[in-house]
């Protein structure tokens, strides 16, 4: 079986390419960058994707998704998760232990992995929590869950309050060579919060939770990084404290990454006026300050990834008091044009935009992903960066349709994902 | 001027011109409200209900009157008892309300916001009755037309608003409203009382009472809510009630013929001493009795918009 993806723009940071040309894929894998194809072409059973005038690059790699199974069927499950990825132009996810129950034991790391062989048509990595339970007392048996497969640690959705259990727990994963990902959050500060601290907040009577609920963490954990010496990731960072710290920590040799998510970089705590719970997100949508020092970290490399924090809901769960709605953004069928206005905003260029989204994520977790390395398995999307498409909810492949960016007119439409070689998802019906 | 608005949510939506129109009908309301026979046949056939999840004997039996004046069918659904506990969403109740008849829904809950929510999904006139921290429209107009009634213009006066400015909306839809009407708006409470921010809406934030009380032309003095002592916003009532409670003496520094408003219940001896809340300058009973009045033309002004009528 073989795929000849002819005549795209191939941009692949993991081999400083970038270039207009073809890619062979023959067993799944990546088989080379043939310059000429008319042999090949007229081969039986090839197929032939003209991708003249798009884009070719490694299929990307979220960080940061919530699949809600097992325990949350109702929200999202593996297979519509990963179909949702699959449309989103994402080839591998990386899903929290947040699941019911937690997966904070082997068992649920195989279960969710069986489940994604059989009805996933991504790659899935999971996440195990860091605590039981993810109650923040007791280490999880980390050891076993790195054996069946996970690729990090985190209580996500929840912080490590206790300083002292995140301390062991930096210490303990280093023997599994695993990152730390750390919801940064004081709950004490964020004190029932459901949106920014704010003018916003203060206008709309709505508890907010400030910057420094996420500040005091993130400088927490990097202490503790600095004490340990292992690799902590800060996940969803949303305010310029939180970057400036990171930038800091950086500079200073700390093993720190960061991960910031289209939302964070798009939208401000105003898209919470009229009480939209599609808005109400943790952590909160912040100020215009923030967003631009979110981009900042983009721009200078302080924040090395592009994370959707992919939380799907039902439309029931939303649809009630603000303060009852739970926290969360269906976000994989809308990152990539929303990532690439940066590109439009110069904020990044094309490639380096891509890494954010490829190679530097699956060099986090330490997976042989986001490359198109000659031999290595054929995972691929071609999409195409000036097609206006219009969102519309209705049509997420997610179960999820919880979106603030309803109605949007965006640049950026994939047209093909491709994985081990498989097509996962083509865009041959026009969405506008 | 027509009033257009299907809802009453908020000052913070609504136009000075609205604001003022809502005033003037209530004005009228008052007249209707000091005949003999106090009826008029304005919302005859009209179902309204009063939808409470906070309790709120006050607030509930002022738009009861204001309905009945108005020859409205009411309704009182209190679902502290009743559905809520079974678990059934806001939405699906307020659903069911509508289902049965009602045209104008009048909704009281802790909730910031939910008020928005049922305008968004209903096709009932919404009027807000005290949302959360959020708004409290039909108090804040009482407010303005007490404050009109005795100043006669709002344009111009000094306002000052004391207390837990954070987690009032009373607070709220008075700064929208004397704001827009002209006045000048001050704050004063402890720090940790005052919302972030608030500046952006033109007004001046102070801590200290002594300070702030100078020249002002009204005073509106805040309930204090007991529960904020626990979350560690104020050390005791005690301390709070020396600081910001509001005696004779610290009266004296506000112009001579300043008033006193307090939208109740008073926590007598905590923000208002008794010497004060029975003082000639107090105005605590006329607001009661303005309540009326204006809601009368709060629920008036929707139900004819509404196209209720
Ligand atoms: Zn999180």
């Amino acid at each position: 079986m073989k795929i000849i993806i002819k005549g795209g723009r191939i941009i692949d940071p993991s081999q400083e390419m970038d270039t207009v040309g073809n890619v062979l894929i023959e067993n799944g894998v990546i088989k080379g960058f043939p310059s000429d194809i008319r042999g090949l072409e007229k081969e039986p059973g090839v197929r032939v994707i003209d991708a003249t005038g798009k884009v070719v690059s490694p299929g990307f790699v979220d960080l940061h998704v919530h699949l809600r199974e097992p325990g949350f069927e109702h929200k999202e499950t593996i297979r519509t998760g990963c179909e949702a990825a699959a449309a989103g132009g994402f080839t591998s996810v990386v899903c929290m232990p947040n699941t019911n129950p937690v997966n904070d034991n082997a068992s649920v790391t195989e279960y969710i992995l069986l489940k994604a062989r059989t009805q996933g048509m991504v790659n899935v990595f999971p996440v195990g929590a860091i605590t039981k339970g993810q109650r923040g007392e007791i280490l999880a048996e980390i050891g076993e869950m790195w054996e069946a497969g996970c690729v990090a640690v985190s209580d996500d959705g929840r912080p490590v309050m206790n300083s002292r259990v995140m301390r062991h727990a930096m210490e303990y994963v280093k023997a599994f060579g695993i990152p730390v990902i750390s919801h940064a959050e004081d709950i004490n500060l964020s004190a029932n919060g459901v949106m920014n601290e704010g003018f916003y907040s203060t206008v709309l009577g709505l508890r907010g939770i400030p910057n420094a609920s996420e500040e005091v963490m993130v400088a927490r954990d990097i202490t503790l990084a600095e004490l340990t010496g292992a690799h902590l990731h800060i996940a969803h960072v949303s305010t310029r404290g939180s970057v400036r710290l990171i930038r800091d920590a950086k500079e200073r040799g700390i093993r720190v990454t960061a991960e910031a998510t289209p939302h964070h970089f798009t939208l401000t705590d105003k898209a919470v006026l009229d009480y939209d719970t599609n808005a109400k997100v943790n952590p909160p949508l912040r100020s215009e300050e923030d967003v631009e020092a979110i981009k900042e970290g983009l721009r200078d490399g302080t924040i090395d990834v592009i994370a959707t924090d992919h939380a799907p809901h039902s439309e029931d769960e939303k649809k009630v008091e603000f303060d009852l709605a739970p926290f969360g953004i269906s976000g994989l069928e809308t990152a990539l044009p929303l990532s690439l206005k940066l590109v439009k905003d110069g904020v990044l260029t094309l490639p380096e935009l891509i890494k954010k989204l490829t190679l530097n994520p699956a060099r986090i977790i330490g997976i042989q992903k986001g490359t198109l390395r000659v031999g290595s398995a054929a995972d691929v999307v071609v999409f195409d960066t000036d097609r206006v498409v219009k969102v519309d909810r209705y049509r997420f492949r997610s179960k999820g349709k919880n979106t603030p960016f309803h109605g949007w007119e965006l640049s950026g439409c994939v047209i093909y994902t491709i994985v081990g070689g498989k097509i996962v998802y083509s865009h041959n019906v026009c969405c506008f | 001027m027509r009033f257009q608005r299907k809802h009453i949510l908020g000052l913070g939506e609504l136009s000075a011109e609205e604001i003022k129109l809502i005033l003037d009908t209530a004005e009228s309301m008052k007249e209707v409200s000091e005949r003999d026979v106090k009826k008029v046949p304005a919302l005859k056939g009209v179902t309204v209900v009063n939808l409470f999840f906070e309790p709120s004997t006050r607030t509930r039996s002022s738009f009861e009157i204001a309905e009945k004046r108005l020859s409205a069918d009411v309704l009182n659904f209190t679902p502290a008892q009743s559905s809520v506990v079974k678990g059934e969403t806001l939405l699906d109740t307020a659903r069911n309300l509508e289902a049965m008849g009602a045209s104008v829904i009048v909704i009281r809950h802790s909730m910031s916001g939910a008020p928005w929510l049922l305008a968004r999904e209903l096709s009932a006139s919404i009027i807000n009755a005290g949302d959360g921290s959020h708004e409290h429209p039909s108090q804040a107009l009482l407010d303005l037309f007490t404050v009109r009634e005795i100043k006669k213009e709002i344009r111009g006066l000094k306002v000052l608003i004391v207390g837990d400015i954070a987690h009032s909306r009373v607070a709220r839809s008075n700064i929208w409203g004397f704001v827009k009407l002209g006045a000048e708006v001050r704050l004063v409470g402890p720090p940790t009382m005052i919302p972030r921010d608030i500046e952006k809406l033109d007004v001046s934030v102070f801590y200290n009472l002594e300070e702030a009380i100078r020249d002002v032309d009204v005073v509106m003095m805040l309930r204090i809510q007991k529960e904020r002592q626990e979350s560690g916003l104020f050390p005791s009532l005690r301390e709070y009630s020396k600081f910001y409670g509001l005696t004779r003496d610290k009266l004296k520094l506000a112009k001579d013929d300043v008033i006193v408003m307090h939208p109740g219940p008073i926590n007598r001896g905590i923000e208002l001493s008794s010497e004060v809340a029975d003082d000639v300058h107090s105005v605590i009973l006329d607001q009661v009795a303005n309540g009326i009045a204006v809601r009368m033309a709060m629920l008036y002004l929707v139900a004819s918009a509404g196209g209720t009528e």
